[in-house]
């Protein structure tokens, strides 16, 4: 059975791709194939189900569900696939959902964070001081970390990638330099700061201090962060930096706080 | 199909018959992505959506008639609405193209 072993795979966000013939010989078909481990089902040809789930683990690693065309046993080459029906196979990745790892337990975290689950975020909150890091004050989140930036991002920045954002909401220079140290250190595709513009300025001297001065290194942050769409309470101010963080994904001009100058509340 | 999984277990319990709906390729401006699922169970209930609400209706009928032919499965494709090749349509221009099938895997 393929549904119950899909399900069970996209429930514990493993990555797993469902091959299915939507035109051709053996309508219907399906196949799933997950890195590292047996396929089930079949397309209807050992050759096929070779050949279109390698290609599927390909599909999947980029995170692209796509259709693809293939011979009845696989054939690939223009040539191969003169006279022969065409089985059309649609590739349908499920990749692990993105994760958003927000540093700071503060009131703005929990509209963050449940903003971020209606998007489909793994959201992780940090924080050192366990009184405020509770999994009752953030039961939306997927994990409540009670610990300081470095040894979190040494541990996961490793696999955060541009489908990720760190979102740094702590104003506390003992905490956010060494998570903006630590989210500099990852290839995470966003990386938010909030404060004011003023407190973006002597954080700016601090991470001078411990030596980060590169511009496109500080081009990454966003900070103010968020949009420039005059959000007041912690839920606005949560669209606004999901809004900031599709933007930049996708490489819209949004209007970033970060990149205008003028007061941030009217 | 993520967000349907919770209402296909429930059919697959109550040992309903249940037909999935899959986006798999879209022309022009389309609403959802390929990989947007609706599923539809023998009764006539519904989970999910494929297109910001303009085809889901047309894609019920389509899945009950699939379930009740036993078929394997069918390509659907929806476009324009004032196009006379598509009865039922898309306002916003595009082509959808769905694989409308009974979940028998």
């Amino acid at each position: 059975m393929i549904y119950p072993a899909l399900a069970d795979r996209i429930r514990k966000n493993k990555p797993v791709a469902l091959l299915t013939v939507i035109d051709g010989p053996n309508l219907g078909a399906t196949l799933l194939t997950s890195p590292g481990v047996e396929n089930i089902g079949t397309l209807g040809d050992q050759e096929l189900d070779r050949v279109s789930s390698r290609d599927a683990l390909g599909e999947l690693e980029a995170g692209r569900t796509s259709v693809r065309n293939y011979g009845p046993s696989g054939q690939v080459t223009p040539e191969d696939l003169q006279d022969t029906p065409v089985v059309r196979v649609f590739v349908e990745s499920f990749s692990p959902p993105p994760q958003m790892i927000i540093f700071g337990a503060v009131d703005f975290t929990a509209a963050l964070a449940r903003v971020a689950k209606v998007l489909g975020y793994y959201v992780v909150v940090c924080d050192a001081r366990e009184v405020f890091a509770t999994h009752r004050r953030f039961p939306m989140a997927d994990e409540v970390l009670v610990t300081w930036p470095t040894p979190v991002l040494t541990e996961r920045g490793p696999d955060l990638g541009a489908r990720d954002a760190i979102c740094i909401l702590t104003h506390d220079p003992k905490f956010d330099v060494p998570a903006i140290q630590g989210a500099l250190a990852t290839s995470v595709g966003y990386i938010g700061v909030m404060g004011s513009r003023k407190t973006h300025a002597t954080r700016l001297e601090r991470l001078a201090e411990v030596g980060i001065t590169k511009s496109q290194d500080l081009a990454r942050l966003m900070s103010p962060i968020g949009l420039d769409i005059g959000s007041r309470t912690p839920e606005e101010t949560a669209i606004s930096i999901c809004a900031e963080i599709i933007g930049k994904r996708v490489g819209r001009s949004v209007p970033s706080l970060a990149n205008s100058d003028g007061p941030i509340h009217k | 199909m993520r967000e349907i999984l919770g209402d296909i277990d429930r059919w697959r319990a109550q040992h309903k018959r249940i037909a999935v709906a899959r986006v798999v390729d879209i022309e022009g401006s389309g609403p959802r992505d390929p990989g947007a699922a609706m599923a539809v169970n023998e009764d006539g209930e519904v989970c999910g959506s494929v297109s910001g609400g303009c085809v889901e209706g047309a894609v019920v009928a389509e899945a009950l008639e699939i379930l009740k032919n036993n078929s394997p499965g069918q390509l659907v494709k929806f476009g324009y609405s004032d196009d006379e090749a598509f009865a039922v349509g898309l306002t916003c221009g595009g082509v959808v193209h769905l694989f409308i099938q009974p979940l028998s895997w």
